[in-house]
């Protein structure tokens, strides 16, 4: 199956990650190759056969709800300039 | 052996040296430094380089020798591969999104072999988040592959296996979510090892596919991949996935003989994708094994040639949901000049990932939405279900199975990235592992065209101790592991 220019722009949208124009044609390509290699699963038989989720087919561990780490928010937030008193600056979101 | 000999010894070497008090933690550490100051150029195995902080700990660890404090692996340097978190240096993942940020704390591999007494070194190179098999891929450039540099060392990680094949570095630690460790442990003709999902804590661990990846480590010689797993495996409390399996002592079982032992012939692997060259050696290392007394057996794995579609399913699809953290806002990249919310996001991310993560994120989202979720990912993870129990079965017959790592020897750098399909082809004999979370290592088993390939050994679900032991035994009648670069002699 082929992907098309608009449904690369459209994935694009949904992962909120820009391809130029530039990228495009090899995007276009590159996607269209992998999903006709990926369609060969479409020729298998699975009815009966449950997903695998994990791979040793377990459950999730679970822990008691404590907390078990110190806070450590200033050494985090050195990671980007745009903090102020503690709390992170981000584009605005309300007009 | 001598000083001079230092870039040449096996961990256990370095560290029986060390308890004699042959050699000093100190110089053993700048021996190893000086070695990535004059060779780091032509091999790009490093992104950061540690240097006056090893030097310090170095001196320390003499000290603590000297007054016999000594842990299991004090005063011995490693290298990490940079998708390992370490507390206040950076940590790229070799992604222009990462390439300002450093983590606030250590992964837990990293704080175990810290606290058995190691001395980082330095952070290696890898293909971006690890998503490639040529070490290509790097925001950093690629590696070159020891043997010849024209070469891909292999990836993703491309880094520590060139690191540890060159004298660089004793070990190093590596991650491999469909063959990141073994493929380029072949190509350079190194040892490496990928656990049982859940045995190594993935936590700080630089997430790809949740479901497949697993830490693990390169070494010069099996009896080293034991006693790092030895000090490194294990519950942990920060991931919910790790194993409360109990830890053996892996050094301890490597000395048994094989006599006896069941290793099991995947008929599929050995009938297509196999370079014929490739497949004689592979013969040639079947009948040492058989020499040692293990029994060799045909095994008929119907589903295991779908591996790779499946793998490129599922691994796309945990990669599109764990990448979508990187959103410029509390770390990593971000976008200077935007409109609003989303373009801000969508600057920052497509600013900040490189070619070949774009396009896994693109084809994860595909699978996942909506109209092509049950045809694609649900699809998927059913038929990775049928190889999980192809692997099952197999094990009702044989202790251990045994094959090649790679259809070829390493291949020329630019070769494979125009053909994403070609390239994910160079993992075919590795994702099965993978996708049954089962442990599998890759030890050095002979040349083609004067250049390394691999025996790929897989064992039962934490059945480290099985293929460590084979690994093991063979590498005492054979020299594979031992054969260094010419150029890095």
């Amino acid at each position: 199956m082929s992907i098309n220019k608009d449904q690369i722009k459209y994935l694009s949208l949904l992962s909120r990650m820009d391809i130029q124009e530039s990228e495009i044609n090899d995007v276009e390509e590159k996607l269209t190759k992998i999903i006709d290699f990926v369609d060969q699963l479409q020729s298998i038989d699975t009815d009966e056969i449950e997903p695998m989720a994990h791979p040793l087919n377990q459950s999730q561990r679970l822990r008691a709800d404590k907390v078990i780490e110190e806070n450590n928010r200033d050494k985090i937030q050195k990671n980007t300039e745009s903090t102020e008193r503690g709390m992170y600056i981000v584009p605005k979101v309300i007009e | 052996m001598t000083t001079s000999d230092i870039h040449r010894m096996t961990l256990s070497q370095l560290k029986r040296n060390l308890e004699a008090k042959n050699l000093s933690s100190r110089e053993i550490t700048e021996s190893f430094l000086k070695r990535i100051s004059e060779t780091n150029k032509s091999l790009n195995a490093f992104i950061t380089i540690t240097e006056e902080q090893a030097v310090s700990e170095s001196v320390e660890a003499d000290e603590i020798i000297a007054k016999g404090k000594a842990k299991s692996l004090t005063g011995l340097p490693f290298a990490h591969k940079d998708l390992f978190c370490t507390d206040g240096i950076l940590t790229t993942c070799a992604s222009k999104m990462l390439s300002n940020f450093v983590p606030p704390y250590d992964a837990t591999v990293v704080k175990r072999l810290k606290d058995a007494g190691t001395i980082m070194i330095g952070k290696t190179n890898m293909d971006e988040f690890a998503m490639g098999s040529s070490n290509e891929t790097s925001y950093y450039g690629n590696v070159s592959n020891p043997w010849n540099l024209d070469l891909s060392p292999g990836g993703s990680s491309g880094g520590s296996a060139a690191a540890v094949a060159a004298g660089l570095a004793p070990a190093a630690t590596g991650t491999d979510t469909g063959g990141s460790i073994r493929q380029p442990a072949a190509l350079t003709g190194v040892t490496g090892i990928k656990p049982t999902y859940g045995r190594v804590s993935r936590y700080g661990m630089i997430a790809f596919a949740s479901s497949l990846d697993q830490g693990g480590f390169f070494t010069k010689s099996s009896e080293d991949a034991a006693l790092l797993l030895t000090e490194v495996a294990g519950l942990d409390e920060f991931d919910s996935t790790s194993s409360a399996e109990p830890v053996p002592d892996y050094t301890a079982s490597i000395n048994n003989s094989i006599k006896g032992i069941k290793i099991g012939l995947i008929k599929q692997h050995f009938e297509e994708g196999l370079d014929e060259t490739n497949k004689k050696v592979l013969e040639e290392a079947l009948k040492a094994l058989e020499s040692q007394g293990a029994e060799i057996i045909e095994i008929d794995m119907p589903n295991i040639g779908l591996s790779v579609p499946t793998y490129y399913v599922v691994a796309s699809a945990e990669c599109s949901s764990n990448l979508s953290r990187y959103d410029g806002i509390r770390f990593g990249h971000r976008a200077e000049n935007f409109n609003d919310l989303t373009d801000f996001y969508s600057k920052t991310r497509g600013e900040g990932f490189g070619s070949e993560v774009k396009r896994r994120i693109m084809t994860g989202t595909y699978v996942l939405s909506a109209g092509y979720y049950d045809a694609y990912y649900l699809k998927a993870q059913k038929v990775r279900q049928l190889i999980s129990e192809d692997f099952k079965n197999a094990f009702e017959k044989v202790n251990v199975i045994a094959g090649p790592t790679t259809p070829s020897p390493a291949f020329p750098l630019g070769a494979k990235m125009d053909d994403p399909i070609e390239m994910y082809l160079n993992d075919i004999f590795t994702i099965g592992a993978n996708l049954a979370g089962l442990p599998a290592m890759s030890i050095p088993c002979g040349f083609v065209n004067n250049l390394p390939i691999g025996l790929q050994l897989i064992g039962k679900h934490f059945g480290e101790e099985s293929i460590l032991q084979c690994g093991h035994q063979y590498q005492q009648i054979t020299g594979w592991h031992k054969q260094v670069p010419e150029d890095f002699k």
